[in-house]
C-alpha cells in the first residue's frame, strides 16, 4: 500500500534536521489505508498546486452542532479512503497539560476509529483528530467522552477557550488563568457546542502582558493580566543583577516605555515612579528576581481581536481597564453575556463583533451594554467634533 | 452514547506533583540552556521544562513515543506550548540531560526557549483545507530546516515569532508576527452558475463581499463580479462553492513583518507586508526560504539587543528596512483598503 506509492516531493521533506510530518504521515500510513491515500492526495497537490478537498460539508455527531469539519476530496475515485475524511476538534485541557495515560487513550481511540493523524494542537487549541468516516464520528465521540474528553467548538459558535500556562509555572501570571478557561469552558458549553451566533467568538486568557497566548490578536474577547498598584523591587536582588555585569540603566530604564524608572548606578539602587508605570512588563522580564507585579491583581478586558478577513485585521481594545478575576468569574460572565445578547440582536451574518463595533461605533456599544467611557480605552480622542448628540446630553447641558 | 456537555478533563490531574504544590508560588525563572527552563518556588522546589520541537501534524505512533520519554524521564508528565511545542516537565535535574540525549537520538530537536526562533505556528494547507492558497506544514519544514540554527541557539537580537497562514482566512492569526509568510490569492474567484443557483443564498452571498464587487444576476439566477473592486478574500467561496477562489497558475505566498503580541516596552503591533508576492514552488520553496532568512539575518546584522524585528524597523524607519533588506519597495506595499490613511507619512522627515 504506502510502500508501493510514489511521492518524490514529498520525501524531499523528509530530509533536514527539523522533524518532518512526511515521515508522521508515513508512519500513519502503514497502519491506516486513509493516510496512506492521503500521502498520495498531498503528493497530487504538490504536482497541481492547488489544495483537492471540497467545499464544506455539514456532519457531526448527535447533540452538538459544531467540533466537527467535514471534508470531502474531489477525487474519491483515486482516493477512496479520502472520499469522507472529516476532523474532530476535541477540547483540550487547560494550559495543554497532561498525563501519558490520558495522551495514550486518545492514541488508542483514534487507532480504532480514524486515520491515525493528529494535530497537537490546532490554532485554536483543540486536539484535532485528522481525517475519519461519517460512521466512525458518533462511535469516536462516544468513546472519547467515555474517557472524559468533550468537542470543541467550530463554526458559528463560541470556540474552545484557551489560555497560558498560567499559576501553573509561571511567576508572572496576575490571575488563575487555567481555572478561568476551565471555569468558563464549563459555564459556557451550551454557546460552544451548539452554533447560535452570527459568526465564531474566541476567549483567550494571558496572566500577564506578555501574553503568550497572543490573546489580544487573536480573541474577540482578550483577559491579559496586570494589576492596579505599583510593582515591587527587591534592592538586594538588584545588586544581584548589576553585580552580575547587567547594565541595568541601558537594558531596564531606557527601554521603559514612560521612563518611569530611575537607576542609581553608585547605590546601585532601582526606583519607579508609580503613577507613570504603565505596566508592560519589560522591566520584569529583564530582572524577574527583583521585580515583580503588584499585589492588587486582576485583568484587562479587551474586545474586538481577529485576524484579517473580512474588513482587515484588529487587535483587541480596552473596554474594562481592570476587573478582578477569581471564581465565579460572575463579574466577567455577566459582562460577556450582555456582550454576545448584543452581538446577536446587531451583528450580520459573519460579523465579528469587533467588525461590529467598529460599524456603529464605540459609543453605541458602550452605552448599550452599559460600560462607562474612561480614558484609558483610547490612545488619543477623537480629532473631529462628529459626536452623535443624544436627547439627554442637551438635559444635561441645561 | 456520549454525555453531553461534560466540558474538557479537568487539567489539575494533569500537572505533576511539583507544580501542584507549588501552584501560583513560583518565584522566578531562568535559561539554564537553550531548550532548558528552570522554574524556582518560593519552597525551594526546582520545576525544569525541556522544550522540543514538533512538525505538529503528527501520527499516534509520534505521541506514543514522546508518552515513552515522559514515562522514562519525567513521571508521566508533560505539556504542549501555544506555539506547538511539546515540553517535558521534571524536577530532577539528573533527568535533563539524558532526556535531552534521548530527544536529540528520536529526531525531536530541544531548543526554541528565549531569544531564539520558536517553532513555526501555522494552519492546515493542501493536507485539509478547503481554501488554500499554498500549503502549509511543506513551507513551514523548508524554513525550519533553513534556519535550525536559531532555534538550537538563543543569542538573538530577541526572540523570533514566525507563523504561516495558507490563505487570507488566516486561520492561523499569521497578523501580529515578527515574520508572517502568508498563501495569497490573487485572481477573482471563477463562478460556477450551476452551483449557485442549486443551493446558494444569493443576498448573503452579496453581502460576504467586503468591497461590493458582488452583484445579484437576477435574470441568470446568479450573481456578477465587478473585477476591478475584487481584492480576492475568499469571503464569498466560504458563502458558496461556486466561487472557486483557488488559481493554481497566479496563487502564492507574500511576507509581512514586524508584528508582535506582547505588550513589553511597545505596544502590540501588526505585520506589515514587504514583499507582496513569492511563487508557489513546492516541495521546498527556495524563494520563500530565502526572502525569510534574509529578512532574518539583516536583523540579526544591524538590530540592537533586545529588539524585535518590529522594533528594529520602527526605530530605523520602513524605508531604511527596505534598503538594508535590499527588498525592492513596491507600489503594493502601499495600502488602499479601509484603515489606509494611518500608514501614509503625514510628517515632512524620513532618510533615504
Amino acid at each position: 500500500m504506502a510502500e508501493d506509492r510514489k511521492t518524490p516531493q514529498l520525501d524531499e521533506l523528509e530530509k533536514g534536521p527539523w522533524p518532518s510530518f512526511v515521515k508522521e504521515m508515513k508512519r500513519a500510513a502503514e497502519k491506516n489505508p486513509a493516510a496512506g491515500d492521503l500521502l498520495g492526495l498531498m503528493e497530487r497537490s504538490y504536482e497541481d498546486k492547488t489544495g483537492h478537498w471540497k467545499h464544506g460539508g455539514i456532519v457531526g455527531v448527535r447533540g452538538y452542532g459544531g467540533g466537527v469539519i467535514g471534508r470531502y476530496t474531489d477525487l474519491p475515485e483515486e482516493y477512496p479512503h479520502l472520499k469522507e475524511f472529516h476532523t474532530m476538534r476535541v477540547n483540550q485541557p487547560s494550559g495543554w497539560f497532561y498525563t501519558t495515560d490520558s495522551l495514550r487513550e486518545i492514541c488508542d481511540i483514534w487507532e480504532k476509529h480514524g486515520s491515525g493523524l493528529t494535530n497537537f494542537h490546532g490554532s485554536t487549541g483543540d486536539i484535532i483528530l485528522l481525517g475519519m468516516k461519517t460512521e466512525e464520528l458518533q462511535p469516536t465521540f462516544d468513546e472519547l467522552s467515555e474517557a472524559g474528553y468533550d468537542l470543541g467548538g467550530s463554526g458559528s459558535d463560541l470556540r474552545s477557550p484557551s489560555c497560558c500556562v498560567g499559576p501553573a509555572r509561571c511567576e508572572y501570571a496576575c490571575y488563575d488563568t487555567l481555572d478561568m478557561c476551565y471555569d468558563l469552558t464549563n459555564e459556557f458549553q451550551d454557546e460552544l457546542h451548539r452554533p447560535m451566533w452570527p459568526y465564531k467568538f474566541k476567549i483567550k486568557m494571558s496572566g500577564c502582558a506578555n501574553d503568550c497566548v497572543a490573546a489580544i490578536a487573536r480573541a474577540d474577547c482578550s483577559v491579559i493580566g496586570t494589576w492596579r498598584d505599583t510593582i515591587s523591587i527587591d534592592q538586594e536582588e538588584v545588586k544581584k543583577y548589576a553585580e552580575s555585569g547587567m547594565n541595568i540603566q541601558r537594558v531596564v530604564c531606557d527601554k521603559c516605555p514612560p521612563r518611569a524608572l530611575e537607576y542609581d548606578a553608585e547605590k546601585q539602587e532601582l526606583t519607579v515612579i508609580p503613577e507613570d508605570c504603565t505596566r508592560c512588563m519589560h522591566c520584569i522580564n529583564m530582572m524577574p528576581k527583583a521585580i515583580q507585579p503588584g499585589k492588587e491583581k486582576g485583568a484587562t478586558i479587551l474586545l474586538g481581536g481577529k485576524s484579517t478577513i473580512v474588513k482587515s485585521a484588529f487587535m483587541s481594545w480596552v473596554i474594562v481597564p481592570f476587573m478582578k478575576m477569581e471564581p465565579p468569574y460572575d463579574e466577567f460572565k455577566d459582562l460577556i453575556r450582555r456582550i454576545w445578547d448584543w452581538w446577536d440582536e446587531n451583528g450580520k451574518t459573519r460579523e465579528r463583533l469587533g467588525e461590529l463595533v467598529y460599524r456603529v461605533g464605540m459609543t453605541r456599544f458602550l452605552k448599550e451594554v452599559g460600560l462607562p467611557a474612561v480614558p484609558q480605552m483610547v490612545f488619543r480622542p477623537r480629532a473631529n467634533p462628529y459626536v452623535f448628540w443624544q436627547p439627554e446630553d442637551f438635559e444635561a447641558h441645561k | 452514547m456520549a454525555k453531553l456537555d461534560i466540558g474538557p478533563p479537568d487539567y489539575r490531574k494533569n500537572l505533576p506533583p511539583v507544580i501542584t504544590k507549588n501552584y501560583g508560588q513560583w518565584k522566578y525563572h531562568d535559561y539554564v540552556k537553550p531548550g532548558v527552563l528552570r522554574h524556582v518556588a518560593k519552597s525551594g522546589d526546582v520545576l525544569y521544562s525541556i522544550r522540543a520541537g514538533s512538525p505538529r501534524l503528527v501520527s499516534i505512533d509520534f505521541i506514543r513515543d514522546i508518552c515513552d520519554l515522559a514515562d522514562t524521564y519525567c513521571n508521566g508528565y508533560l505539556r504542549f506550548t501555544s506555539r506547538h511545542n511539546i515540553e517535558f516537565l521534571t524536577d530532577d535535574a539528573s533527568m535533563v540531560e539524558p532526556l535531552i540525549e534521548a530527544c536529540e537520538a528520536k529526531g525531536l530537536p530541544i531548543g526554541g526557549t528565549g531569544a531564539s526562533l520558536s517553532n513555526i505556528v501555522h494552519t492546515q494547507g493542501w493536507v485539509h483545507c478547503h481554501t488554500p492558497a499554498t500549503d502549509a506544514s511543506g513551507i513551514v519544514k523548508a524554513v525550519m530546516d533553513d534556519l535550525f540554527e536559531y532555534f538550537k541557539t538563543d543569542d538573538l537580537p530577541a526572540r523570533l515569532r514566525v507563523a504561516m497562514a495558507c490563505c487570507l482566512n488566516m486561520c492561523g492569526a499569521v497578523h501580529c508576527s515578527d515574520i508572517a509568510i502568508l498563501g495569497v490569492h490573487r485572481t477573482v474567484p471563477v463562478i460556477d452558475h450551476d452551483i449557485i443557483r442549486k443551493g446558494t443564498e444569493i443576498p448573503t452571498l452579496v453581502a460576504s463581499c467586503p468591497t461590493g464587487a458582488i452583484r445579484p444576476d437576477p435574470k441568470n439566477k446568479s450573481v456578477v463580479i465587478k473585477d476591478e473592486n475584487c481584492m480576492y478574500c475568499g469571503n464569498c467561496y466560504t458563502m458558496s462553492p461556486g466561487m472557486q477562489i483557488m488559481d493554481p497558475e497566479n496563487d502564492g505566498i507574500a511576507i509581512l513583518v514586524g508584528g508582535k503580541v506582547s505588550n513589553a516596552r511597545t505596544v502590540p503591533m501588526f505585520s506589515r507586508l514587504v514583499i507582496p508576492f513569492l511563487p508557489n514552488n513546492p516541495p521546498r520553496w527556495p524563494e520563500t526560504v530565502e526572502a525569510v532568512r534574509n529578512i532574518v539575518e539583516t536583523w540579526v546584522r544591524h538590530a540592537r539587543k533586545g529588539e524585535r524585528v518590529g522594533e528594529w524597523i520602527e526605530r530605523i524607519g520602513w524605508e531604511r528596512f527596505f534598503t538594508l533588506a535590499n527588498i525592492p519597495f513596491s507600489d503594493k506595499c502601499i495600502d488602499d483598503y479601509i484603515f489606509s490613511r494611518e500608514t501614509f507619512r503625514t510628517s515632512a522627515t524620513f532618510k533615504y
